[in-house]
């Protein structure tokens, strides 16, 4: 496989990887947390780092996801005493374990090498330099790995607990009256998004993992009520912004995982203007029309 | 004592404190408009947002100066803060959703921006990224100028439009039926707060500067219920962990300046949900019990007024245990509920004779006018 095939493959897998636990979070009224997990998993991989002293430990992203949880209870917790709101909540936690990732990292700045631009911005483009040898064997990038098991993960979780999900997301009341457990679901469902968040932080950087968790379900939700339709929607968006985004990048020469959030924009844009139903541009024609029948 | 010494000589840290002073004042008193509108995330988002106007800032002019990349910041800034209003008039999407997805996708604009900006012949980019990620330290006397100008601006707009901002802040309907045009006053809200964002960001940086917008607002909230107070205690709350983080990150080496006023701010949220009175967790534990324990003396007195009633005259003295009998309570509850009939007898509701107890006047009265609504 050549370099550009191998970027344009994970760049695929990391944004549909991503797009999948981001269907949910956006029905849930929950996007906001996925900006939360994204910056607090900082503070899981300096943890583990400093225990393993190993960047590419999978200790990383055990301490991540664990963090990216960590966050969810402590927001959850501060919600729950009424004192403010939902969205304070947030705002109030995540600077706060990021300032101790930030603290630690300074600290001990001159000891190792980790710096924060790193795990906020990351580059794909340097992605295929880090290939994955078993047995002195050159098999391809080590992130196609990463991030397909990450994705397959992510696949199999939305399919077999698809009926769960759905009621958990719709009906929490009625989910724990039939015994569905909602803050299992809810908690399984934030240590998907932290691992997928640490998975995909050092190819495209955890602000751009945002962008790929809400704007294709977003998107999707745009164009659809059906959650089934939703998921597939969602997943073709995703992988068109894969695709036009990283030609972008390449016939530009620029950030790659810029230009795949700048196309998520992009398509969002398009499709907020022009969806047939619910479009901006039909809800200014029927606006026109009804001021035309008013008038006549 | 040494303390006072250290920032009474070094000048750089007289500035840097003064600016973070300022800039605690400023998203004080902002951020309270913000957290009570449930607003809070838009710090995060406009400031995540100013990327791109920074770099294409620089991209057109061509120059580094302050007030150029902070002209930038603040039309992208506003830019966004329209989009995400209009994404939520228009469309099903709620206000999350649309704050995620424009902080972000600005955002890969703006790093696409720096990318293309790296490789401009003759370009001076280095520093760009910094104008987001905040160094407090490197503050200059100029940005702190810059902060006090528009402190000097900010604080009496809020004054001048107290009565408005209140108005539009707590019932949008209500404002609108008196006449006040919520919309341009929410759009002016909303501009004094990306103007706040903005300077903030190279102070303390994106992440940061969301918290200073949110953090001291909810402090203050839980010590009153009074708008105008909220606000000032606010502006204090910024100042207070402004100027301490400033001193402490001064004095343990490798300490950076934004995440230690973070953490101050913190802690500062931690104890005002705890103590604070009225609002706070300990007083609502405090509460809780006492209600619980008053319910329990009602119980037992409601006990013995029916006893009083069933008995004949001579009888009125009822003991220990036909009482116990009559709650259904365990063998082992007696010291509880000789507590609580020491309560009723220093509240005078319930009188003692050795070990007889008999309900009076006032504990009567008391029942009719509380509990069995004088229906009798």
């Amino acid at each position: 496989m050549s370099a550009e095939l191998e970027i344009q493959v994970i760049a695929v897998i990391v944004a549909v990887a991503c797009s999948l636990p981001g269907v949910f979070l956006v029905l849930r009224k929950m996007s906001m947390m996925s900006d939360s997990i994204t910056h607090t998993i900082l503070l899981g991989i300096v943890i583990a780092f400093f225990i393993t002293k190993d960047l590419n430990s999978p200790l990383l992203i055990v301490g991540a996801a664990l963090v990216g949880v960590l966050t969810v209870f402590l927001t959850e917790l501060l919600n729950n005493t009424k004192l403010l709101s939902k969205d304070s909540s947030i705002g109030i936690v995540f600077p706060l374990l990021f300032s101790i990732a930030i603290i630690i990292i300074s600290k001990y700045a001159g000891s190792v090498h980790l710096d924060t631009d790193s795990v906020l911005l990351g580059e794909l483009a340097f992605a295929p330099f880090n290939r994955l040898i078993v047995f002195g064997v050159d098999i391809g990038a080590k992130s196609i790995y990463t991030m397909g098991a990450i994705l397959i993960i992510n696949l199999l979780f939305v399919i077999i607990f698809f009926k769960e999900l759905k009621i958990v997301t719709f009906d929490p009341a009625l989910a724990a009256v039939l015994g569905f457990m909602p803050s299992l679901v809810h908690y399984g469902l934030m240590t998907l998004v932290s691992i997928t968040a640490v998975g995909a932080f050092e190819s495209v950087g955890s602000i751009l993992v945002v962008a790929f968790m809400i704007g294709p379900p977003v998107t999707a939700y745009l164009l659809t009520e059906d959650l089934k339709k939703m998921i597939i929607i969602d997943i073709i968006i995703s992988t068109i912004n894969g695709i036009l985004g990283y030609k972008f990048a390449e016939t530009l020469d620029v950030s790659i995982a810029g230009s795949m959030a700048l196309m998520t924009g992009l398509v969002f844009l398009l499709v907020f203007i022009f969806t047939p139903k619910n479009g901006l541009m039909s809800k200014c024609l029927m606006k026109s029309k009804k001021e035309v029948l008013k008038r006549a | 004592m040494k303390v006072i010494e250290l920032i009474a000589k070094d000048y750089t840290l007289q500035l840097v404190s003064l600016g973070s002073m300022l800039l605690g004042i400023i998203s004080g008193v902002l951020g309270s408009f913000a957290v009570i509108k449930k607003q809070s995330l838009l710090g995060d988002a406009v400031s995540h947002a100013a990327l791109p106007g920074i770099c294409l800032a620089f991209i057109i002019i061509g120059t580094k100066k302050t007030e150029v990349l902070l002209l930038g910041a603040l039309i992208s800034g506003l830019l966004a803060t329209f989009i995400i209003t209009s994404i939520v008039k228009y469309s099903k999407i709620k206000f999350d959703s649309a704050l995620a997805l424009v902080l972000s996708v600005f955002f890969g604009g703006g790093l696409v921006l720096m990318t293309y900006i790296q490789k401009l012949p003759n370009a001076n980019q280095a520093g760009l990224d910094k104008f987001i990620y905040g160094q407090a330290s490197t503050l200059l006397e100029r940005d702190v100028r810059i902060m006090f100008i528009l402190g000097v601006v900010l604080i009496p707009v809020v004054i001048l439009f107290w009565k408005e901002f209140k108005i539009a802040t707590f019932d949008e309907a209500f404002a609108e039926s008196v006449g006040f045009s919520t919309g341009r006053i929410n759009m002016l809200i909303l501009f004094m707060i990306v103007i706040a964002i903005i300077i903030g960001l190279q102070t303390v940086g994106v992440i940061l500067m969301s918290a200073m917008l949110i953090a001291p607002a909810v402090a203050a909230r839980q010590w009153t219920d009074r708008l105008s107070i909220m606000v000032l205690l606010s502006a204090l709350f910024g100042a207070i962990s402004g100027v301490t983080g400033t001193i402490v990150s001064s004095l343990v080496s490798n300490l950076p300046t934004g995440p230690t006023i973070v953490l101050i701010i913190s802690g500062i949220v931690l104890l005002s949900l705890i103590f604070a009175p009225n609002r706070g967790l300990f007083r609502r534990i405090l509460k809780n019990s006492k209600g619980y324990r008053l319910i329990c003396e009602d119980i037992v007195l409601v006990n013995i007024y029916d006893l009083h009633f069933k008995r004949g005259e001579d009888s009125k003295n009822i003991d220990f245990e036909n009482i116990k009998a009559s709650l259904n309570m365990k063998e082992k509850s007696n010291r509880k509920l000789e507590k609580l009939l020491a309560s009723l007898n220093y509240r005078g509701l319930v009188n003692k004779e050795y070990n007889m107890w008999s309900i009076n006047d006032k504990g009567i009265s008391y029942i009719k006018n509380n509990i069995k609504g004088g229906g009798e």
